[in-house]
């Protein structure tokens, strides 16, 4: 191993930041006291909403109690390119039960959303269903039957008969390479760049590495099948959801239903999983909004779980060529990145695979590139870290060769080719800490115990083998806001339209206010998941920390003004006519600066004064300056041992360690919870992720969670999450200083597998998932 | 799908009486309203759920956990699958786990029911359900329920002791957010208080 240490300190000093101080110095100046660490800000703290959860009191989208719902089921196609020719649902009308039957011919208006991310209008889809007869995929949304029950609703939906034209379908991205082209942007990424000459000096390196990773069609699976429930009190619509994004979706149910915004009223407090699937707005929303106006009755439409595998997304497989150019010493020299990727012929998705390997090492000379086709698959959408988690396979499996090629450790030649800043934006990074991360992972693993050589490594009749790879993911944030009530009986509540898919968002919230304003966290009741709240960003992106907590710290602190303001104002306050700025608080209390504590009063006794219920705060805040001057990026490193079984060829992860600079940790507890849930999927796609299609008709072979394998608790060992825990200057002005959690923890963890693989054996397999069909061909 | 002699009608109405009848004499079963040309049917039953008796009129089709989410009004089990792959829907049917999709209400007739609404002792958390929120055993909490009614159940359950058997019992329930560690650890610490 090599001593790294004192190394990543240097990391932390800014090169334009001459004052020493970031925009965190801009908080000192607010009442509020810092965020030292003596509350539960950085402490591990239980889930707020821990009780809810246990005791199956809290309601995901299917679970609200509804007087007089009726279901609805909805009919899929079965073919995957082609019309809808005939729909015949005599029989289904005659079923007992039976209430409606919507199509392309048997439906309201329907209009397209704006498509636009940044103003929340974003379906997963831009074709509106049952725009018209043709089909695109199969599994598209053909028809919806509506019944008093769940069964009349599922046996009147068998009986409807649709006649198709059929046509074949195209699925393999090889007979699709006629419909080949180059997107341009991803979200305001440009999809094609070049620095230097990646040709030029690849020509002219001393050691040269290129190979073909691909990764499969993946599909995230939450436990909570998408539903939506749907009642409307005269021309307002309520929708019980499931949704990542609350605002977005209504403002895209509202856009695509042609009524205004304040119409629609979106409730999910809850969320079974997500991983992005629950992001854009997908048809099932609109389904049970135009079912429930229909039958005049309101509407539960819940997605089986082979729907989901055509209904709400999917991760494209990727095809990735890389070419790595090195200096004899492991410089590199050259890095090329050309991504090969699916979308549908009714919308564009495109796993971006290429763009962290703008920014990941120094290197002089960088090209990426990516290419799309059109099949007949439903339309791509973000899956836990959108082109971030298979680029990172692919480029830190290149850099594994690389480092056998040169023969230099692999965690030595990424040190050697750190990026002391972003040489794709030329910027300085706003906090790093890899080379800690490191250190601190490859530590605690045993790293320095490797031997390199491959086979070398056994337990037993096992072959042994530690990969590692390096972990990344955007520092993102977006407009955020929230609002804080100071109430009569000293409590408190937080709220905003977020959302928690189990994050920890309701926790981290209430931590938040708990030590703004010196309340105990269990006096304070955070609410979220409402579209009639202060609006917060999707749950996406790995943003809603950055977003979120920074404008429900500036709400405390306008709640707090407003109380010290009453006191000043109330004739019967020890306080009375003082400055504000001669006014403090501390533990639930305010006084005059310099006086005991007890001088004062309580929250509540203020507001008892003056017969008042409440003060409320508000906060909103965006990034600014902070992003022109500095790159937000967190990272990580994984480290991972397989043992395999050569009898069998089956490969088990047996210990993982990580390590990750994310910030700030809001909550530690919370935090290492969301670091083995990027790890195990991780370890789901290395091993066994994997959505196979029919050639034929497109159908998908194993819409089902026997055979879309993920991970269960017997494939899970012993892991261990590590955290740098050293706060981001910049990222916000209220001295939150953390970056976002979800996604980077998957980030490289294929990769440091597929290392460990290769080293387990000496076979090389650069096709996810390892499965040991592969592992036998080799 | 019917055959002449024997169908899906007359198989249940025979096993729901042969169950009623071993089980819970005293309770008079009405008989179903069969109409012929129907496919559905419908079946008085007596479910005791978490310790309250009720008589209910199920349709035969009906899983016994759309029973009891859609009918009784108990959300607390969920569907993750419907096809019995993911354990979403765990309960206690007299004392042992079962996924309640993969089996019909008509064929608990007179059992014991005990779902995640029924673990807490008025408002104190089992030993279980206060362990999973020790060890933060969940993330979105989808799986809990599930989660939790599995793990009670394999208290009584003749596992091994290694984290191996732990983890091979509990893999009938699938946590896509990947809690397992915390699922374990959470299991082990009930588990050792027992011992």
């Amino acid at each position: 191993m090599q001593d790294t240490s004192g190394q990543g300190q240097n990391s932390q000093q800014h090169p334009t930041d001459t004052t020493g101080v970031g925009a965190a110095a801009d908080h000192t100046s607010n009442r509020l006291p810092e965020l030292s660490g003596n509350g539960s800000f950085g402490r591990p703290t239980p889930r707020h909403d821990g009780t809810l959860k246990v005791t199956g009191q809290a309601r995901y989208a299917a679970d609200h109690p509804i007087r007089r719902v009726v279901h609805a089921v909805a009919i899929q196609s079965t073919i995957a390119n082609g019309r809808v020719k005939n729909i015949d649902a005599s029989a289904a009308e005659k079923a007992p039960g039976f209430l409606a039957i919507l199509h392309h011919g048997k439906a309201p208006k329907l209009y397209r959303p704006s498509n636009d991310f940044m103003s929340a209008t974003k379906p997963g889809e831009i074709r509106v269903v049952f725009e018209d007869d043709r089909v695109y995929y199969a599994g598209q949304y053909i028809a919806l039957v509506v019944a008093e029950t769940l069964q009349q609703a599922n046996y009147a939906a068998s009986l409807v008969k649709i006649e198709y034209d059929f046509l074949h379908p195209v699925i393999d991205t090889d007979q699709a390479m006629n419909t080949v082209y180059d997107p341009e942007q991803f979200f305001g990424e440009k999809l094609t760049a070049q620095r230097g000459d990646p040709d030029g000096s690849y020509a002219a390196a001393a050691v040269k590495h290129e190979a073909t990773y691909s990764t499969p069609l993946e599909h995230h699976n939450p436990m909570e099948p998408s539903a939506s429930m749907a009642e409307w009190n005269g021309d307002e619509l309520t929708l019980y959801e499931t949704t990542q994004w609350v605002v977005g979706a209504r403002n895209t149910v509202a856009e695509t239903l042609g009524v205004p915004q304040e119409k629609v009223h979106i409730v999910s407090p809850f969320i079974g999983g997500g991983f992005g699937c629950k992001g854009f707005i997908w048809p099932h929303s609109v389904l049970s909004a135009i079912a429930s106006r229909q039958v005049g009755r309101p509407v539960k439409l819940n997605l089986t779980r082979k729907q989901m595998f055509s209904a709400c997304g999917h991760r494209s497989e990727t095809r990735q060529k890389v070419r790595l150019g090195a200096a004899a010493d492991g410089k590199l020299t050259s890095i090329f990145h050309d991504t090969l990727v699916q979308t549908s012929p009714v919308d564009e998705f495109i796993e971006s695979c290429g763009t962290t390997t703008e920014m990941l090492y120094s290197c002089p000379n960088v090209g990426i590139a990516h290419h799309a086709v059109r099949v007949n698959i439903a339309t791509p959408t973000p899956m836990r870290a959108p082109g971030e988690n298979p680029g990172t396979y692919a480029l830190e499996s290149a850099l594994d060769e690389l480092a056998y090629k040169l023969k230099i450790d692999p965690v030595e030649l990424r040190i050697r080719n750190h990026a002391d800043t972003n040489e794709h934006t030329k910027q300085p990074w706003s906090s790093k800490y890899l080379k800690d991360c490191y250190r601190m992972a490859a530590e605690k693993f045993g790293w320095s115990k490797r031997n390199p050589e491959p086979r070398s490594m056994r337990d037993g009749k096992l072959l042994v083998g530690w990969g590692m790879a390096t972990a990344t993911y955007p520092g993102m944030r977006n407009p955020g806001a929230a609002k804080v009530r100071i109430l009569q009986d000293g409590s408190a509540t937080v709220v905003s339209a977020t959302q928690d898919m189990g994050g920890g968002t309701y926790t981290t919230m209430v931590q938040v206010v708990s030590d703004a304003l010196g309340i105990p966290v269990e006096r304070i009741q955070s609410t979220l998941g409402d579209s009639m709240l202060p609006p917060a960003p999707v749950s996406g992106g790995s943003m809603t920390t950055a977003s979120v907590l920074p404008a429900i710290r500036k709400a405390c602190e306008q709640a707090l003004t407003k109380l010290v303001q009453t006191a000043i104002g109330d004739e019967n306050s020890p306080m009375h006519g003082k400055k504000e700025d001669e006014i403090t608080a501390q533990n639930g209390r305010v006084f005059v600066k310099g006086s005991s504590p007890s001088s004062g009063n309580t929250y509540a006794e203020v507001l008892a004064s003056k017969k008042m219920a409440a003060v409320e705060g508000e906060g909103f805040l965006q990034p600014g300056e902070e992003r022109k001057k500095y790159a937000f990026q967190s990272f990580g490193a994984q480290f991972v041992e397989v043992k395999i079984d050569p009898e069998i060829a089956r490969a088990r992860v047996t210990r993982v360690v990580s390590a990750f600079d994310v910030g700030k940790v809001v909550n530690p507890t919370t935090a290492r919870s969301q670091g083995y849930s990027g790890i195990i999927m991780g370890i789901g796609m290395a091993l066994m992720e994997h959505t196979i299609y029919d050639d034929r008709d497109g159908s998908i072979v194993n819409s089902n969670l026997a055979d879309y394998a993920v991970p269960v608790n017997a494939d899970v060992p012993d892991l261990e999450v590590l955290f740098v825990d050293k706060p981001d200057p910049y990222i916000d002005d209220q001295g939150i200083g953390a970056r976002g959690i979800g996604e980077i923890t998957i980030t490289g963890v294929a990769a440091a597998v597929a290392n460990a693989v290769y080293h387990a054996t000496g076979q090389r397999i650069r096709d996810l998932p390892i499965t040991p069909d592969k592992l036998l061909q080799v | 799908m019917d055959s002449p002699g024997w169908n899906r009608r007359s198989f249940l109405k025979a096993a729901a009486a042969a169950g009623a009848a071993a089980a819970m004499p005293d309770i008079a079963v009405p008989e179903p309203q069969v109409k012929p040309d129907v496919p559905a049917s419908s079946q008085s039953i007596r479910l005791k759920v978490n310790g309250t008796s009720r008589q209910l009129n199920v349709d035969t089709r009906a899983t016994l956990l759309d029973t009891l989410r859609e009918q009784m009004g108990m959300a607390g089990t969920k569907k993750g699958c419907d096809h019995g792959q993911c354990g979403a829907c765990t309960v206690h049917v007299n004392g042992r786990r079962i996924n309640s999709c993969l089996t019909f209400a008509v064929m608990h007739d007179g059992d014991e029911i005990t779902t995640i609404e029924g673990l807490a002792d008025a408002g104190q958390l089992s030993p279980m359900q206060a362990a999973f929120v020790e060890h933060d055993a969940f993330q979105c909490g989808y799986c809990t329920p599930g989660q939790i009614m599995s793990a009670t159940a394999l208290l009584r359950e003749p596992v091994g002791n290694t984290d191996d058997d732990l983890r091979e019992a509990m893999s009938g329930n699938i946590c896509r957010c990947g809690a397992y560690p915390n699922i374990l650890a959470a299991i082990k610490s009930v588990r050792s208080q027992h011992s």
